[in-house]
């Protein structure tokens, strides 16, 4: 627990030095929801019948993916594991005195934590002062924003829990760009980045509420923005948690294997 | 052939304070500090000298070498290379010369060697039949051969660097920069670079100004060294004047017939002793060799006298030392 | 020109070296934009029109820009990746040979991998030349070519200018991609959408206005007035390189006077 909250701190600190760098990720994150809200407003003008998200809602949550980009995308800049892996390094990491899988997920935790932390208290802090029509607005109830912490903090666990598997599948492919590609324009696809998993035709959103890739961002959005109410939101913890569990095990048992590999094969 | 008159370069630097507040601050008000790379760097370089241009880590040696290349402007002084002011006519007086910065390459990495130079041809815009003989001399004298069709990340560094040269005079350059061109290799490596040096200095007539920290380098090839310190230019001469200016102290070994007597001379002090040799340190400013070698050869029956400088790098040492750089 | 193209294939040369990596990165460059446009058809579906314009409407203004985008970023990628090359301190090996800085950074990189992202955008074009019911003639065909060609100069701009800025600095990088990224997810729909400050800023300033929405107006027969000025809007788009050239020079010389 210890080696995580220094591994923690070291980040953030990490990410602090940079804080130019974060001043100018702060600005493209706006640049982008501003175009992004400015669409939707144009296509929300030809909506005839109600549709499946207000343009209010959708609003908030376009900000809060701007916010919490590092909780949507699935890769977030971390080359070393990488390098790692396919580099040969791997028996380095080996040698330490914890499980390769619970050190390499508090450091993916840590990266994205820091990384949101930096980010979106300046992107909210604005946004809830914008003009009417870009302003973010609050969550309809405390029960809500209460389910949105739980709910998000939960999806992260989740994201990270997936990305778990790029790195695992490195190990086979040895080509990070490919494993990226694959996880990245899918899964990232099915997190509603492209298009809010709400406004997805149905067959399609039938398709993405059977993965994972949605609990960690369009799930609590739509908590805090009041698209999603009480009792679904309690669902979607299960869903949550239950994924967790899963895909978990599944990363414990297919990393020991991988690693079983690596290991026959001398390194 | 080359003429620099005073020149002087500032660089301001951010000054980074630690702290959260500091930092906040920094964010709106940059504080800098100034430092003054060159001072009054003045020297003159004639046609065909090879010279070894030393000094410690940020001494502004490379500043120099950015200048006379006419990567960088100064903010004084004049510099004359070829009847040239490199910042101003880069374009015309980089033809005339080649860069070597032993740490960067400038091959590409994936490709054969003899590709990167077909492209260098192109940029340098050199005629066909000086290319050909260029390559012909070069894989030659370079021994180039076995490896000029490899990409560059197969070969050994030594390799390497010896197409580096290459590349660098394929377009007849008049000035030759070798910043650290020997760093990081082996002793072969290192010996078939600077006979090479020598040899494209004696044939071409080429001007060779070269940057090390490896004093053996400047042994063999610096017919003049030019040492600068913080800025300015400290010494300009030969090693044997280095030598007679710094190297003050010499060592004196003696073999001879059996004895228990320790030798005791003034100005002297013991490295070694045993019962057939002796060690001795000599301050040539208090004594002479000669005067302690008339003294041993009263005391013992000497077999064998051998006299020695100190090594480059001890007297380059006590150079910066003294010079507090 | 001919050394351009002497860096042109040993480059291609180098990417042969890595083919795999090379085909999954083409992939890649393909199905991201293709989410995109995927993305692009089902808001269609939902919501039918676009303010005034329709899907295979914005699929033409989306498929130019792509081009342009996957062009300039194939052929310019030397100056997007310029921070690296400044950080590695390998500029000043491009100032101590005797070619222009601005053709030899230009040179020093091409991104092959951006084929798959162009593939796309041609089929995306197809389909909505295809569809659209307008009448083609030489003078559209000449306005497309038109304005994916002052694309490229805006994005190549564009690029020029973020490179120039690592002359000073190389944290705040991450901002050119306002314009770069930005600019492309921006342009893909027709400007007429956003709001005036923003319809503004990218006709005038940075003259995507000139290439998306004017020449579009002619070729679907929205105009109003003089075609020739709507046809010859992407020129004005051209003249953007112009200034971004000299930004550059001045940062070069900025450079040789600090040497940071």
């Amino acid at each position: 627990m210890r080696a995580y909250v220094s591994i923690f701190r070291m980040r953030l600190l990490n990410g602090l030095q940079y804080r130019i760098a974060a001043l100018a990720g702060v600005a493209t994150q706006f640049f982008w929801g501003f175009i992004l809200i400015m669409v939707y407003e144009a296509f929300y003008l030809n909506a005839g019948k109600a549709q499946p998200i207000s343009m209010e809602q959708l609003v908030s949550y376009i900000w809060l993916q701007q916010a919490f980009l590092v909780f949507v995308i699935l890769w977030y800049r971390d080359g070393e594991i990488f390098s790692l892996i396919t580099g040969g390094n791997i028996s380095y990491e080996l040698c330490r005195p914890c499980t390769l899988y619970g050190f390499w997920y508090a450091k993916l935790i840590a990266q994205r934590l820091s990384g949101a932390l930096l980010r979106c208290s300046p992107i909210l802090l604005v946004a809830f002062i914008l003009p009417q029509s870009y302003r973010m607005s609050f969550p309809p109830g405390p029960d809500a924003f209460i389910l949105f912490v739980i709910t998000l903090l939960l999806g992260l666990l989740v994201l990270v829990a997936i990305s778990m598997f790029i790195y695992i599948s490195v190990f086979i492919t040895m080509s990070p760009a490919g494993s990226l590609l694959i996880f990245g324009v899918f899964g990232e696809f099915f997190a509603g980045k492209v298009i809010p998993v709400p406004l997805m035709p149905s067959w399609l959103k039938r398709i993405a509420y059977l993965l994972p890739f949605r609990l960690a961002s369009d799930l609590p959005f739509r908590v805090y923005s009041g698209n999603i109410s009480g009792n679904e939101a309690l669902a979607g913890i299960v869903t949550q948690v239950a994924w967790l569990v899963v895909l978990v095990i599944l990363g414990k048992i297919a990393l020991d294997k991988v690693l079983k590999r690596v290991v026959v094969q001398g390194g | 052939m080359i003429t620099v008159e005073g020149l002087y370069k500032t660089f301001k630097v951010s000054k980074r304070s630690p702290g959260l507040i500091s930092a906040a601050r920094s964010l709106f008000f940059r504080e800098y500090i100034e430092i003054e790379a060159l001072k009054d760097v003045s020297f003159k370089i004639d046609e065909g000298e090879i010279i070894g241009y030393i000094g410690p880590n940020g001494a502004g040696k490379s500043t120099t070498i950015k200048v006379m290349s006419g990567i960088l402007l100064p903010d004084r002084g004049s510099c004359s290379i070829m009847n040239r002011t490199p910042w101003e006519e880069r374009v015309e007086h980089v033809k005339n010369i080649g860069v070597v910065f032993g740490q960067r390459s400038q091959l590409w990495w994936d490709v054969p060697v003899i590709d990167s130079f077909e492209l260098l041809r192109d940029i340098y815009k050199i005629p066909g039949i000086e290319y050909r003989k260029n390559i012909a001399m070069l894989t030659d004298t370079l021994d180039l051969g076995s490896f000029i069709n490899n990409p560059v990340r197969q070969l050994s560094l030594g390799q390497r660097m010896r197409c580096e040269i290459a590349a660098s005079l394929l377009h007849n350059p008049k000035i030759l920069f070798l910043d650290e061109p020997t760093i990081g290799l082996d002793a072969v490596s290192k010996i078939a670079v600077r006979k090479f040096i020598k040899r494209i200095n004696a044939e071409k007539k080429v001007t060779v100004i070269l940057t090390t920290h490896d004093m053996n380098d400047i042994e063999a090839l610096a017919d003049r060294i030019l040492l600068i310190g913080r800025g300015r230019i400290l010494y300009d001469g030969d090693i044997s004047g280095l030598r007679n200016r710094f190297g003050t102290n010499k060592t004196v070994t003696i073999d001879y017939d059996e004895s228990s007597r320790k030798p005791q001379i003034e100005g002297t002090d013991l490295l070694s002793w045993s019962p057939e040799r002796a060690v001795l340190f000599v301050d040539t400013q208090k004594t002479s060799v000669s005067r302690v070698i008339t003294a041993l050869t009263n005391q013992y029956e000497l077999l064998d006298v051998t006299v020695e400088n100190p090594p480059v790098d001890e007297i380059i040492a006590k150079l910066y030392k003294e010079y507090e750089i | 020109m001919k050394l351009y193209f002497k860096y042109l294939s040993i480059l291609i040369k180098s990417q042969m070296q890595y083919s795999t990596s090379f085909i999954l990165l083409s992939c890649g460059q393909f199905l991201v934009p293709f989410s995109v446009f995927a993305a692009l058809y089902f808001l269609f579906e939902r919501f039918g029109m676009l303010k005034e314009w329709d899907f295979y409407e914005v699929a033409l203004c989306f498929s130019i820009m792509h081009m342009s985008f996957s062009i300039s970023e194939c052929c310019a990628r030397g100056f997007d990746s310029f921070s690296s090359l400044v950080v590695r301190g390998e500029f000043d090996r491009v100032l101590v040979r005797p070619r222009s800085t601005f053709l030899q950074v230009l040179g020093s990189k091409f991104e092959f991998t951006r084929i798959g992202r162009l593939l796309q955008s041609v089929i995306v074009l197809s389909i909505a030349v295809l569809n659209l019911s307008v009448e083609w003639h030489v003078f559209k065909v000449l306005t497309i070519i038109l304005m994916t060609v002052s694309g490229i100069f805006i994005f190549t701009g564009i690029f020029v200018l973020a490179a120039t800025l690592c002359f000073w600095t190389i944290q705040g990088i991450e901002v050119a991609n306002i314009f770069t990224d930005g600019g492309r997810e921006m342009s893909q729909y027709p400007l007429n959408i956003y709001k005036k400050w923003v319809t503004r800023f990218f006709t005038f300033i940075i003259p995507f206005g000139c290439v998306n929405y004017l020449p579009l107006m002619y070729i679907l027969d929205k105009k109003e007035g003089s075609s020739v000025l709507y046809m010859l809007s992407p020129l004005y788009g051209m003249l953007f390189i112009i200034p971004c050239i000299f930004v550059w020079r001045f940062g070069v010389k900025h450079y040789r006077s600090t040497g940071s």
